[in-house]
C-alpha cells in the first residue's frame, strides 16, 4: 500500500526556541495580542510503501530518529498518515 | 619530517583553503581531501573546515555525516588521530556523534561576524601548547554557534574539563559560554571560533598561532605512535 504522510519535527520542551520568541514579540505589533507559546518547527511531506498502516509508522519513526530530527534537541510526530486510493 | 594534515572539503565548504594555508605557514604539508576519500593512511590530522557543507540543508552538517570520509575519520579518531572541526566542522561532528550537544541558532537570530575572546580553560590536541587562563582574540563567523545540550551532558562536559574554549562575552546564547569542547580522549575538538582566520597579525590577529601550532605538534606524535 502506499501512504500520504506528514511529519511534524519540533524542538523538545525547555529547548530555547530563538524564532519562535521572535515571532512570538513580532505578532502584538501587527494587533495578533492573543498568541503565545510560539514554537518554529519543520514539517514533511512524502509518500511511503508499506504493508499498512503500522509497518509505515514504523519505518517513519526509524527515519525520524536517523535522520530527520536531532535526537538531542527535536521530536517529531506524524501528524498525517493516509492510504492513496487506487 | 613535516605533518601531513588533511583538510576535508564537503560541497559547500568555504574554509579550506584558508586552513591549508595556515597549517603550510608553519611547515605542514596540506592535502586536500575530498569528501568521498578513503583512505587516510598517510594523514597525521584531520581539519574538518567551517562553510556550508551541503547548503546546511535540514540541518548543518546532517547531510556531510553521510559522506564516505567520515566513516574514515571515526576509524582515525578511534586510534587517535587528531580531529578538528572549525565551524561548520564542528556541526558535521556533533551530528556524526564525536562530539556530544548541538549548534543551534544564535540566540538573537543574527548571523555574527565578530573577532572575540575566548579564553583556554583545558587540553586537547588544539590548546596542548597554550597556557591554561590565556585570552586568545579570533574571529567567529556564523549563525549556528549556540552550543546546546541536556544538562546531564553539560556537568559530564564539565566534571571530565572538556570544554577547552570558552567565551569571555558570550555573543550567541551558548550554554556554559561554549565556544569550543573535545571527546573524552581529547583527540577530537570542535570550536566555533576560526584559528586559521588568526594566525598571522598581518590578517588581524595572529593567537591562532599558538593553536595550529598545538595541533601539528599533536599531529607529530601521533604520527611518530604509528
Amino acid at each position: 500500500m502506499k501512504f500520504d504522510a506528514m511529519v511534524e519535527v519540533k524542538l523538545r520542551p525547555g529547548i530555547a526556541d530563538p524564532q519562535g520568541a521572535t515571532i512570538e514579540r513580532a505578532l502584538p505589533a501587527l494587533g495578533f495580542e492573543e498568541v503565545s507559546g510560539v514554537r518554529v518547527g519543520k514539517a514533511f511531506r512524502f509518500q511511503i510503501d508499506a504493508q499498512d498502516v503500522g509497518a509505515a509508522a514504523e519505518v517513519i519513526d526509524e527515519m525520524c530518529k536517523r535522520l530527520l530530527a536531532n535526537p538531542v534537541i527535536e521530536d517529531s510526530l506524524v501528524i498525517e498518515l493516509n492510504p492513496i486510493d487506487g | 619530517m613535516s605533518t601531513n594534515i588533511g583538510v576535508v572539503m564537503f560541497p559547500g565548504s568555504n574554509c579550506d583553503y584558508d586552513a591549508l594555508e595556515a597549517v603550510q605557514a608553519f611547515g605542514a604539508t596540506a592535502h586536500i581531501l575530498w569528501h568521498n576519500t578513503e583512505d587516510l593512511s598517510n594523514i597525521d590530522a584531520v581539519i574538518l573546515p567551517g562553510g556550508f557543507s551541503y547548503g546546511d540543508y535540514l540541518r548543518p552538517g546532517a547531510l556531510a555525516r553521510f559522506s564516505a570520509i567520515i566513516g574514515q575519520v571515526k576509524k582515525f579518531a578511534a586510534l587517535g588521530g587528531p580531529v578538528v572541526g572549525i565551524c561548520n566542522g564542528f556541526q558535521v561532528l556533533t551530528e556524526a556523534g564525536l562530539l556530544p550537544g548541538v549548534l543551534q541558532k544564535n540566540k538573537g537570530l543574527k548571523f555574527i561576524c565578530d573577532n572575540i575572546k575566548v579564553k583556554v580553560e583545558a587540553d586537547s590536541v588544539l590548546t596542548h601548547d597554550a597556557q591554561r587562563g590565556s585570552i586568545l582574540e579570533i574571529p567567529i563567523s556564523h549563525f549556528e554557534g549556540n552550543f546546546t545540550c541536556d544538562y546531564a551532558t553539560l556537568e559530564e562536559l564539565e566534571s571530565q574539563d572538556r570544554i577547552i574554549l570558552r567565551y569571555e562575552d558570550n555573543p550567541n546564547g551558548s550554554m556554559g559560554d561554549i565556544a569550543g569542547i573535545c571527546n573524552k580522549q581529547r583527540n577530537v575538538v570542535g570550536l566555533m571560533p576560526h584559528p586559521e582566520r588568526a594566525y598571522n597579525s598581518i590578517i588581524g590577529s595572529g593567537d591562532g598561532e599558538i593553536l595550529i601550532k598545538s595541533l601539528l605538534n599533536s599531529a607529530s606524535i601521533f604520527s611518530d605512535s604509528k
